[in-house]
């Protein structure tokens, strides 16, 4: 028995709470460098803006509706983050924290009773203590608590923003997943949803009344499970701790165009020391290093250039001067003069246990373990980018635009919000 | 049939263990061992539920009567249901207002404790949405 709780427009929301003049204003949250839509309110979800949509393409419906745009403020979104997850912790001592704004918990020993009530509390206790709504959804399995969520927060079955799909008879739950499309199925991406609809699975309901045998074969066991957790046979358990990552990325969009070799190198040797530092945290090792840069692809109007290379190591480290030095080997070999670059990018790939490193018998490179987590426990102390390489640079003139951000209202004393 | 869980406690927050530092096989254990107690933690005076409490910063000085004075940092508690009587943080005219609630016979009211300004009322079908209940304020003197 699970539960999946999740936010509505969960960072246009955050930022509503300490701003309740945007209660009724169409607004959006942009991605880093306020380059594209990465969250919508209702009133621009009418207006038909779809997510992803970049912002200078909305220029013009934004002045005719009032539409407002904020830049991602992580401070404040990962504040409430945690105060939301922390508080549905208190439902349930198993919890999977999915993403930003949803988890997921095991309701163990309610398999025969209608969990409506409870889903109302949460929700009732979240809108209360956080001011942020949410919706909940219970099913037999994540898959159908991700569906059971869905039909929540679109109304189409329970009330209330909180579903128990286990509440709905066989033929009425039919109906609603005859209505829903079958990408609407936790894990069934774009590329699949293709495959399913030429074998004339189109609706949730048909992928619910498919052979798991025969799906199986023509695609992956992953979807058979799919299948078996659409008909309430639970295949997957929860995923407490998230697993160690299989590569590290990095990168971002420039605040201006850059068009010089030393300011590429400051900006990815910064990148490199933001992934070295995670990569360090879960302890591991990176084999290969991945370098790219590209031009803006939305300026058809310029000369464009794009280009990425993969830099094996002699030793994998998580040293972070030996990873930008590696990347700036890279860099050197794809930069190309005469283009206006607008991002860059790094990638630590070929990851390993630190237990289990193995030592190149030529190597001559000191051991810099101590040096690093020195640098680690400082940054944590006193802030990311205290103690930094020299080849990060300390203007640091690339750094990405953030012109309409919001104060960190709950993580910086000089930013609270004001009261008259 | 519904079900109601039993909620365990919410925040336990930190808590501070005494540490028995000194040593005994060897000399004399401190006299002053049976005494240690955890230090104190501003934080458990002044927050009982941390993923409900917030900090907001006095602006105006329309609640100066209550000793609140601009540029106070108040303590805001969402998690309390607002009785008459208490200061809260409410939600009028877009912005976030401090004053003392009040709901006597009629509809709630909002009063200021400062005699330059006026009392906000609510009409009927209005609606007065309460930000949260301040439960301190701290007032830094130097």
């Amino acid at each position: 028995m699970f539960a999946l709780i999740d936010a509505n427009n969960f960072y246009v929301s955050c930022e509503r709470v300490f701003n309740p003049a945007l209660a009724q204003t169409p607004m959006v949250v942009l991605s880093n460098n306020d380059g594209c839509v990465v969250a919508r309110s209702n009133e621009v979800k009418a207006l038909g803006v779809k997510m992803g949509a970049p912002w200078f393409q909305l220029r013009e419906l934004a002045e005719k509706h009032g539409i407002r745009a904020f830049s991602s403020n992580y401070s404040l979104y990962a504040d409430m983050s945690n105060r939301m997850m922390n508080v549905l912790a208190t439902y349930s001592p198993d919890q999977e924290v999915y993403s930003i704004d949803e988890c997921f918990l095991v309701m163990a020993g309610f398999d025969h009773i209608d969990l409506s009530a409870s889903g109302q509390r949460m929700r009732s206790q979240i809108r209360q203590w956080l001011g942020l709504p949410v919706c909940v959804g219970f099913g037999a399995t994540k898959t159908l608590a991700k569906l059971a969520n869905h039909c929540a927060k679109k109304n189409l079955a329970g009330q209330d923003g909180v579903c128990d799909l286990r509440q709905l008879d066989a033929d009425e739950r039919s109906r609603i997943f005859a209505a829903l499309p079958v990408n609407e199925v936790w894990g069934v991406g774009r590329k699949l949803t293709e495959q399913l609809t030429r074998r004339g699975i189109q609706t949730v309901e048909d992928l619910r009344r498919a052979n798991p045998e025969t799906l199986r074969q023509a695609f992956s066991v992953v979807l058979e499970r799919t299948v078996r957790e659409l008909n309430g046979v639970s295949c997957l358990s929860l995923e407490q701790v998230a697993p160690n990552k299989q590569q590290i990325m990095s990168s971002r969009s420039f605040g201006t165009y850059v068009y010089d070799l030393p300011t590429l190198s400051e900006a990815v040797a910064t990148y490199i020391a933001r992934a070295a530092e995670k990569l360090r945290r879960q302890a591991s090792l990176a084999g290969v290093v991945q370098v790219y840069i590209r031009t803006n692809p939305f300026k058809d109007n310029v000369p464009q250039y794009q280009r990425g290379l993969n830099i094996p190591l002699p030793e994998a480290t998580n040293d972070t001067s030996r990873l930008i030095r590696a990347a700036h080997w890279g860099l050197k070999r794809i930069y190309q003069p005469g283009f206006a670059y607008q991002k860059a990018g790094v990638a630590l790939l070929d990851l390993s246990p630190q237990a289990h490193a193995q030592m190149n018998l030529f190597s001559t490179t000191p051991n810099r373990a101590a040096l690093m987590r020195v640098m680690d426990q400082i940054n944590t102390a006193y802030g990311r980018g205290t103690l930094h390489s020299a080849a990060e640079g300390v203007r640091q003139s690339w750094r990405m635009k953030r012109d309409r951000m919001s104060p960190a209202y709950t993580t910086q004393w000089d930013q609270l919000p004001e009261v008259n | 049939m519904h079900a109601d869980f039993l909620h365990p406690a919410v925040s336990p927050g930190r808590l501070q263990l005494p540490l028995f530092a000194s040593r005994i096989p060897a000399g004399f254990p401190s006299p002053a061992d049976d005494y240690i107690e955890s230090r104190l933690d501003l934080n458990e005076l002044l927050i009982q539920r941390r993923e409900a409490t917030y900090f907001l910063r006095v602006k105006g000085d329309s609640m100066q009567g209550a000793g609140i004075h601009p540029g106070d940092l108040i303590v805001v508690d969402r998690s309390i249901n607002a009785r008459d009587g208490n200061v809260v943080v409410a939600e009028v005219d877009g912005e976030l207002t401090i004053k003392r609630l009040r709901l006597g016979a009629g509809n709630p009211e909002l009063h200021p404790e400062n005699p330059a300004y006026p009392v906000i009322r609510f009409k009927e079908g209005q609606e007065l949405r309460i930000w949260g209940v301040v439960t301190s304020s701290v007032h830094t003197v130097r």
